[in-house]
């Protein structure tokens, strides 16, 4: 059922391991909030992160990006490690994500804040830009062009020019993930991309994530509370429970899986 | 019906990039600048040119500088007029041992000083935020001035640490007049305005913005914090310190270290305030109110003391004054707190409608 | 040595004067999260406004009275005016509210009572204490030890009154979160109100102390740039941080003008403490007892 939502065939069909979690442990001052977790994301994968609420998974997000490092284990992307990578270099390798309460340059405009999704590739310097000459100008012009792209695929173009603050919560979401997209990451990681949203607003968004998946072939990784959803377009599903692995395979697996089922029905440990 | 985009299609995306996208605001600069550079040297009296215009062009432009730090890039300053004591110091130094500089490479140099220590002072900025940085800021106001005041060279050995600004000349011609020295700083500040705004649309202003907004997330995005912040307060520093060379040159005439004291950096920040956080038109709008207080203040207070016979002091005059601005920082930031550049834009708003209700 | 000692203790009690102001910046930033930037024009309201009433020959504790009833009537009226319209909005936005209440005090205190210097006599000589110079050949003012026995009160009485009363438990849960302390029905504008009006009392002591030591000036006001490096040093929010980041930048800042002034030219005191305030921050940006903030995404 789960690929019945994609495309057939698949226009990037899932390709070799591209990031792996090898025995990751974090903690904050004594409180485990991950313990020992690995597992691995393969290229043009659909990779949901499920659990209970504070089983982990916001955090294993921000292990993956560079916003926490863990104390223990290893990162891979493409069998290369990185121990300590901060977040923008995580940015430039191109790992981009969207936050749980959306965090967008409230001050700005729509355009604005996707243009800032480019800055990475933007290679004229402050002095150029105060001339508005040459390069500056030049390269305005290209990111303008790509980023109009990113908003026509996610149908914003009507709010281009609005400050973010004065969107609804839906359109706000779907700036933010416009702004991870024009990057052009290789690894998208979302952070519960359909929270609060209602069912219309929902089918909105997986058919986004879906079309992204498809259309640029991105790698996603996504944390998800509707299990509808997570069944629906996750290729393999990974489960945390108070910070350790308990389940990992497709979403038919994961339905069968014990361990899955007590600890979200909650049978004492 | 006047002010109406109707009809003025963007039809590439440079024509809607544009500073100015609507046709009638393209007039309007254009009439402004006519009259800024025309018509004022035409009409304006002496007292014009040093009392008001000179003034409020120099505090727009450090105005400027305090806004691309706090409004644009979020990070909060006391120190702006160490800043400009530093620009016009080191302007003075450099026209001074530098044998047959242009003035204007003067002017530049203390920027670029300031713009230095503007850096260092910047440091803290990527460990802390909001109030203590504030209050780092204000090491660097006192510092600053102790050091100028304690280096001899500094002041070229001058007793009192007062220095006489050099006369300003460039390709032969002399700036003596209020009139040219309003001229050259008009020129100057337009130039510096136009390269603010065009830095502030580009990726360094949307750098400086996304590190304000939401400072963690900008670095998700690939934003470099050490760098964006640090080059916030470069270009900020450059342009206080380019205002405080003016202020030197084409104001005082005479500085004393004094001259910089922190009521100008918490005046600065309070034309910011008041002009609009976070706008270019704004510093311009918020330079020109302050800068007008106190004279329509006096104004107020000789037409009633010759009205009605009461003698008011000078003393109860400068308290009014201050009780004004303070009273006028809170009501703003109460009632508008995007400032005049706020109102100016919803008074467009109304007039692309006017004379039709919606 | 002993010069040493005299200079270490002068130092000390002189950061006990910084503590008593920077502890009106924490109770404030306390309970309502506002960097009252006013502390110092709030100081230099009440030295003169108690100063102004002794020399027309009122009775001490009248005059001390209805200095304090004017500090609470501006603790109030700044809750009212300045800080209810302004509730939800970013810190920033509050502080620099608190900029333009700064000059709106210091307006008004001059304009009512004129910009005059006065000299302020609390019946305690600025004279160093007898014994200890003959005893031990050691200098110390007896002022200095009053003031610090002042403070010593004061502070023990604010702690009796946030930790012993039902006032004070709910400041300390308005400061905790104020919106778990709205829910639980504590009102937050009696609480500000209540908050600045002590402010205003700790101002009142404050200004007294400075008031016999540089006479009640204009520059009392500069009082609060002295105590904004003792609280970053010791917190925004830590009263033991105040008065032991007091009692450092006090000490240190003696020090320094002593054995270090000499040879850099003299009148380091205006930014000494700024620096030393800086490089602490620089090893240590959440202060000597704040808690490290951890970024949440």
């Amino acid at each position: 059922m789960s690929v019945a939502l994609h495309q057939h065939p698949r226009a990037h069909p899932v390709g070799e391991v591209l990031l792996s979690v090898e025995n990751v442990s974090l903690s904050f001052g004594g409180v485990n909030a991950l313990t020992d977790v690995s597992f691995d994301v393969r290229e043009h994968e659909v990779r949901a992160i499920i659990g209970p609420n504070g089983a982990g998974k916001s955090s294993m997000l921000n292990v993956l990006n560079g916003v926490y490092h863990p104390q223990k284990g290893t990162i891979r992307l493409r069998g290369k490690s990185f121990h300590d990578m901060v977040s923008h270099e995580a940015a430039a390798m191109g790992i981009a994500r969207t936050f749980q309460n959306i965090a967008l340059f409230k001050g700005m405009t729509v355009l604005d804040n996707i243009l800032t999704g480019r800055n990475l590739k933007m290679r004229s310097n402050f002095l150029q830009q105060a001339l508005w000459w040459g390069p500056a100008r030049r390269e305005e012009l290209v990111h303008r062009h790509a980023v109009e792209e990113v908003i026509d695929f996610l149908e914003i173009q009507h709010v281009r020019k609005t400050p973010v603050g004065r969107l609804p919560y839906g359109l706000q979401k779907r700036v933010e993930l416009a702004r991870a997209l024009a990057a052009e990451p290789k690894i998208l990681l979302l952070d519960e991309p359909m929270a609060g949203m209602n069912l219309e607003e929902k089918q909105d968004m997986c058919r986004f994530i879906l079309d992204v998946n498809d259309h640029y072939g991105t790698t996603i990784v996504l944390i998800e509370h509707d299990m509808g959803v997570v069944m629906d377009i996750s290729d393999r599903v990974v489960v945390l429970d108070y910070g350790r692995k308990i389940g990992d395979g497709t979403p038919e697996e994961i339905r069968g899986n014990q361990a899955v089922i007590d600890a979200y029905l909650g049978v004492t440990h | 019906m006047l002010y109406r985009e109707a009809g003025q299609f963007r039809s590439t995306y440079a024509e809607d990039m544009q500073i100015f996208p609507i046709r009638q605001d393209r007039i309007a600069l254009m009439l402004l600048l006519a009259v800024g550079f025309v018509v004022v040297p035409m009409v304006a009296t002496q007292y014009w040119f040093s009392a008001l215009l000179i003034p409020f062009l120099i505090f727009s432009l450090a105005t400027l500088g305090l806004n691309i730090l706090t409004g644009y890039a979020g990070q909060i300053s006391l120190g702006t007029a160490a800043f400009m004591a530093v620009g016009a110091f080191m302007a003075y130094n450099a026209q001074l041992r530098i044998p047959g500089i242009p003035i204007l490479a003067s002017f530049a140099i203390g920027g670029l000083c300031a713009a230095a220590v503007g850096i260092v002072f910047g440091l803290p900025s990527l460990r802390i935020k909001g109030f203590y940085l504030a209050v780092a800021t204000l090491a660097c106001q006192f510092l600053v001035l102790w050091t100028i005041n304690r280096v001899p060279w500094l002041t070229n050995h001058s007793a009192s640490g007062v220095i006489a600004a050099q006369k300003i000349e460039i390709l032969g011609y002399t700036f003596d007049t209020p009139a040219s020295k309003y001229l050259l700083t008009l020129s100057i500040v337009a130039l510096m305005a136009l390269a603010a705004k065009n830095l502030m649309r580009s990726e360094t202003g949307r750098a400086f913005m996304a590190v304000r907004d939401m400072d963690v997330a900008a670095e998700v995005i690939g934003i470099p914090m050490m760098k964006t912040k640090l080059l916030a307060f470069a270009i900020s520093s450059f342009y206080c310190g380019v205002a405080g060379a003016l202020y030197a040159y084409c104001y005082l005439g005479t500085v004393e270290p004094e001259a910089f004291v922190l009521d100008i950096s918490f005046r600065v920040l309070f034309m910011v305030i008041i002009g609009g956080v976070g706008s270019i038109l704004g510093s311009f709008l918020g330079a020109g109110f302050i800068t007008l207080v106190p004279i329509f203040l006096n104004l107020g207070t000789t037409f009633i003391s010759d009205r009605f016979d009461i003698e008011i002091s000078h003393a109860l005059v400068s308290n009014m004054e201050l009780i004004t601005f303070g009273g006028l920082i809170i009501f703003f930031l109460i009632v508008e707190p995007n400032g005049l550049a706020r109102l100016w834009q919803i008074a467009k708003e109304k007039l692309r409608l006017w004379p039709f209700p919606h | 040595m002993t010069f040493f000692i005299e200079v270490l203790v002068g130092g000390l009690l002189a950061g006990v004067m910084y503590s008593l102001v920077a502890l009106g910046f924490v109770l404030i930033y306390k309970a309502s999260g506002v960097f009252n930037f006013a502390q110092g024009a709030m100081v230099f309201l009440a030295a003169l406004t108690f100063v102004s009433l002794l020399e027309m020959n009122w009775n001490f504790w009248l005059a001390l009275l209805v200095t304090l009833v004017v500090m609470v009537g501006v603790g109030v009226l700044t809750e009212r005016i300045v800080l209810r319209p302004l509730v939800n909005q970013p810190p920033i936005t509050l502080f620099m509210a608190t900029i333009g209440l700064t000059f709106v005090l210091e307006g008004l205190s001059q304009m009512v009572w004129g910009s005059q210097p006065h000299g302020l006599e609390l019946g305690i000589a600025d004279v160093p204490m007898e014994w200890l110079s003959q005893k031990w050949n050691i200098n110390i003012s007896k002022f200095d030890l009053f003031a610090a026995a002042v403070s010593g009160l004061l502070v023990a009485a604010l702690a009796l009154f946030f930790q012993k009363t039902r006032i004070g438990r709910a400041l300390r849960a308005v400061a905790d979160d104020h919106q778990a302390a709205l829910a639980v029905g504590i009102s937050l504008q009696h609480i500000w109100a209540i908050v600045w009006a002590v402010a205003g009392f700790v101002a009142l002591v404050a200004g007294m102390m400075w008031g016999v030591r540089n006479g009640v000036q204009y520059a009392l006001t500069f009082t609060a740039l002295k105590a904004l490096p003792v609280l970053i040093l010791g917190g925004f929010e830590s009263v033991p941080g105040a008065i032991i980041g007091g009692l450092i930048i006090g000490a240190s800042e003696k020090l320094a003008e002593v054995y270090l002034g000499p040879y850099v030219g003299g009148g380091i005191e205006s930014w000494f403490a700024y620096v030393i305030a800086l490089l602490f921050l620089l090893v240590r940006p959440q202060g000597l007892f704040g808690e490290k903030i951890i970024d949440r995404v």
